[in-house]
């Protein structure tokens, strides 16, 4: 069953120099399945999943074929249609935690913010569906969390609970982008099976953006990988070892490997042909 | 020959009242033209070693040496010609006002070296950036491309040790790997030593031969590199550290 | 003009003059975007060619009297602005009167910033002992209203221009210094000064090649903003008899003078009023102007 279905997507900005193209005719569709966007700054990974929250400040335009989400036109929904779907049916994972918690309110509030207004929730049954969430990313002690300011907490802390608001509603599709890049290596490990697991059990979508192929391999089930604002190649995750488009294999052998060669590393050769 | 002598060093930070021991008693020694590798996670005060040997950290104890002698406080002009840095993100390393030009003559204004042109010139070239670049400004130039110009900063005055503090942790798995490569040219034609931080055990694994492996401040094991790859270490924190490393991630 | 243009927009400047040039360029273009700013400019370049033409462009002399054409309204053949109570023409000393007006904005401006940039810097680049010493006599001078503290030196040193002058800048640069202190503080602990100092070089050069010219572009917006209040400053010297003396003709001396016939004769204060009231109105849009051009947080794009 096809949860999300994008044709032929472009996200052009109009800068001063005449309009920039950062998404060039992307296509994919999504089930329930976990899907992985791989590139390197500028590949426009993170414009694509942007788009499809419609969440493109001007001077940046979104155009497409087709961008459907179970049934509903995300290209001709109404601003009022995209905020009820942003959050309660699409929820969105950012880098840093740090910027995407409200530095001055407990986490308690701003979990159960959500549930009390839109879901009219009595504060003591709001507050143990946040503590239930809080339990679903392995976060320890949850009470003591729920009285805790966002800076009381370390990166790793602050992504579970991103995590937990976001799974809060019970979303069809999450899109994570980057949701790792800013842990260290132990936590970012922790952190992904978390994610994983609840993707899993709960059935969602999920895609997640990253510019690193290896954790994109480990996690989902398909990889595009995009280059210029294109997709190079798709492939199954299982496969990557085995990509065949150049762009995709340079990036897998540009990475050091423990117990490798110690002569240089091949780099990426970005005058050929597919680049242009 | 041993060229980089610490011996447990400490530093502690003092704010409001309270105080951080950022590093507890590391003792670690870097042979000359050795490459030497610092790994842990954040708050492992991996950093602050490098901040510290450069003056930029308040050492609270412990001794620092380097070509057996110990070093000055204030560093001063003899330290900076013979150890010099390169910084992690390259977006902040570089003064946004200044040209490419003035970045890399300015060391050679400090010291009184003539033949300005000629050094600065030398040192584009020696990074792999075009001479058309001497004149722009950071913004003008990419993640890769600035960190070449702080690398050629870092070189401007020939020193024999080099700091490389996250030098690619900023930047694309490709741009990274063309920078390490610069990097370890770098070290084989001019014989440099280098003690380089990292959070990525590939990447340290690729550029140094011992490497110290530290958590909340203290040192936990030192490897050389065969033990590395052959998973061969000690303790659980650095086998937890290489479980996670993304590099493992490939074989599932 | 299309190879000068060019040679601006070159990506790969060739020298350090053309990369310099080339940076003014792209700020000017993203100034003259601003139409607001632009008025502002043009108001300021106004003045400049005013004080600077002033002997061609005024038809009259600035201090022979003519009691017979005294207290002409505006518009009288000859006096477009109309006399004063001593028959001088009210356009012709207002010209002369921008002279002034730019001789004391022009002392200030060169003064005031530059003892608030060196403080500041100084200030901000220590720390400690000296911070807490420097900042201190900054609020010492921040606590006294301007306007008190330049009349009270003023009534030491005396009156005249040069002594206005002095008074002025000696209470305009505490707000420099803070300015230039706070930005000091978040400069100074950034990548690319530790940088500088692991190369070597000392506090002055520090200070000066690397701090100040990160400084430098909040201290110019706030400097434009303020010769308005220079301005206004300079003529309530002038208008209590305390900074310009008669018979020059002083924007803020002519309000003055023109006070007694303010019900009668309302151009002989209104004239030089509203002269002053466009001067620092161009001052403060060029400097809003400038704010979004030169700030160095839009810079780094």
């Amino acid at each position: 069953m096809t949860l999300l279905s994008v044709k032929n997507l472009s996200v052009t900005f109009d800068t001063e120099t005449g309009p920039v193209q950062a998404v060039r005719g992307v296509s994919f569709s999504l089930g329930r399945e976990r899907l992985g966007i791989v590139g390197e700054s500028g590949s426009g990974k993170t414009m694509t999943g942007r788009s499809v929250l419609r969440l493109i400040r001007p001077p940046g335009r979104i155009a497409a074929d087709e961008m459907r989400f179970d049934g509903i036109d995300l290209l001709a929904a109404s601003e009022r249609e995209m905020r009820s779907l942003r959050g309660p049916r699409i929820a969105m994972v950012m880098q840093d935690p740090k910027y995407s918690l409200n530095p001055v309110l407990r986490i308690g509030a701003q979990l159960t913010e959500g549930l009390r207004q839109r879901d009219r929730l009595s504060a003591a049954d709001a507050r143990m569906k946040a503590i239930d969430a809080l339990n679903a990313v392995q976060i320890r002690d949850p009470e003591r969390v729920m009285e805790a300011y966002p800076h009381e907490l370390s990166g790793g802390m602050g992504q579970r609970v991103m995590i937990a608001m976001m799974l809060i509603p019970n979303p069809d599709l999450l899109i994570a982008d980057e949701p790792t890049s800013a842990l260290d290596v132990t936590v970012q490990a922790e952190v992904l099976s978390i994610l994983d697991a609840l993707v899993r059990d709960r059935g969602m979508g999920l895609i997640f953006i990253s510019h690193d192929l290896r954790l994109v391999a480990r996690f989902c089930d398909r990889v595009l990988v995009m280059y210029k604002g294109k997709i190079v190649e798709e492939l199954a995750a299982k496969d990557l070892l085995h990509a065949k488009h150049p762009y995709t294999q340079g990036l897998l052998n540009c990475l050091p490997r423990i117990g490798g060669p110690r002569g240089p590393l091949p780099g990426l050769d970005r005058n050929a042909e597919w680049a242009q | 020959m041993t060229l980089i002598e610490i011996e447990n060093l400490s530093v502690t930070y003092t704010s409001k009242g309270r105080t951080v021991k950022a590093v507890e008693g590391v003792s670690l020694r870097v042979d000359a033209q050795e490459s030497y590798g610092l790994v842990g996670e954040s708050g492992s005060g991996k950093s602050t070693i490098l901040r510290a040997i450069c003056g930029l950290a308040p050492v609270s104890g412990g001794t620092i040496r380097i070509g057996g002698k110990a070093i000055p406080t204030p560093r001063g002009v003899a330290f900076a010609a013979q150890v010099q840095m390169v910084f992690q993100d390259p977006y902040a390393s570089l003064h946004p006002r200044h040209t490419i030009d003035r970045t890399l003559s300015e060391p050679l204004a400090i010291h009184g070296i003539s033949d300005t042109d000629q050094r600065v010139m030398q040192a584009l070239r020696d990074v792999g950036l075009p001479m058309s670049f001497r004149f722009r400004y950071p913004h003008q130039l990419s993640g890769g491309q600035r960190q070449r110009v702080a690398i050629a900063r870092a070189l401007m005055l020939q020193p024999q040790i080099l700091l490389l503090d996250e030098p690619t942790s900023a930047l694309d798995a490709s741009v990274q790997a063309e920078t390490l490569n610069l990097l370890n040219r770098l070290r084989a034609e001019r014989g440099l030593t280098f003690l380089m931080v990292s959070h990525d055990l590939a990447v340290i694994d690729h550029m140094c031969d011992r490497i110290l492996v530290m958590q909340n401040g203290k040192a936990v094991e030192e490897l050389a590199r065969a033990d590395l790859a052959g998973a061969a270490m000690k303790t659980d924190y650095a086998r937890s550290l290489f479980n996670a490393s993304a590099d493992r991630m490939l074989e599932g | 003009m299309g190879t000068l243009t060019t040679w601006l927009r070159d990506p790969n400047p060739t020298s350090r003059r053309q990369a310099r040039l080339g940076q003014a360029y792209l700020a000017w273009l993203r100034m003259r975007r601003n139409s607001l700013a632009m008025m502002g400019l043009a108001i300021v370049l106004a003045l400049i060619v005013m004080a600077v033409a002033a002997p061609v462009l005024a038809p009259h002399d600035p201090f022979v009297q003519d009691l017979s054409q005294r207290l002409l309204p505006p518009g009288t053949p000859g006096y477009w602005l109309g006399t004063d109570e001593f028959g001088r023409d009210l356009w012709t000393r207002i010209l002369y009167g921008a002279r002034i007006t730019l001789y004391i904005v022009a002392l200030v401006a060169v003064t005031a910033p530059v003892i608030g940039l060196a403080v500041g810097t100084v200030a901000g680049y220590f720390g400690g002992w000296t911070d807490q010493i420097l900042m201190r006599i900054t609020d010492i001078f921040l606590a006294f209203p301007r306007l008190i503290l330049s009349l009270a030196l003023v009534a030491v040193l005396g009156p005249g221009i040069e002594n206005a002058v002095l008074a002025i800048a000696l209470t305009a640069w505490p707000p420099y210094a803070r300015v230039a202190r706070a930005e000091t503080l978040t400069v100074r602990s950034s990548d690319y000064i530790a940088a500088v100092r692991l190369q070597g070089a000392g506090a002055g050069r520090i200070i000066w090649g690397h701090v100040m010219p990160m400084c430098l572009p909040s201290v110019i917006i706030r400097v434009t903003l303020d010769m308005a209040g220079v301005i206004l400053i300079a003529a309530g010297l002038g208008f209590l008899g305390l900074g310009v003396q008669p018979p020059l003709p002083e924007w803020g001396l002519m309000i003055s003078s023109g006070r007694k016939y303010l019900f009668e004769q309302w151009w002989v204060a209104t004239m030089p009023g509203l002269a002053i009231f466009i001067v620092s109105l161009g001052f403060n849009l060029l400097g809003d102007g400038l704010r979004d051009v030169l700030d160095p947080r839009s810079a780094g794009k």
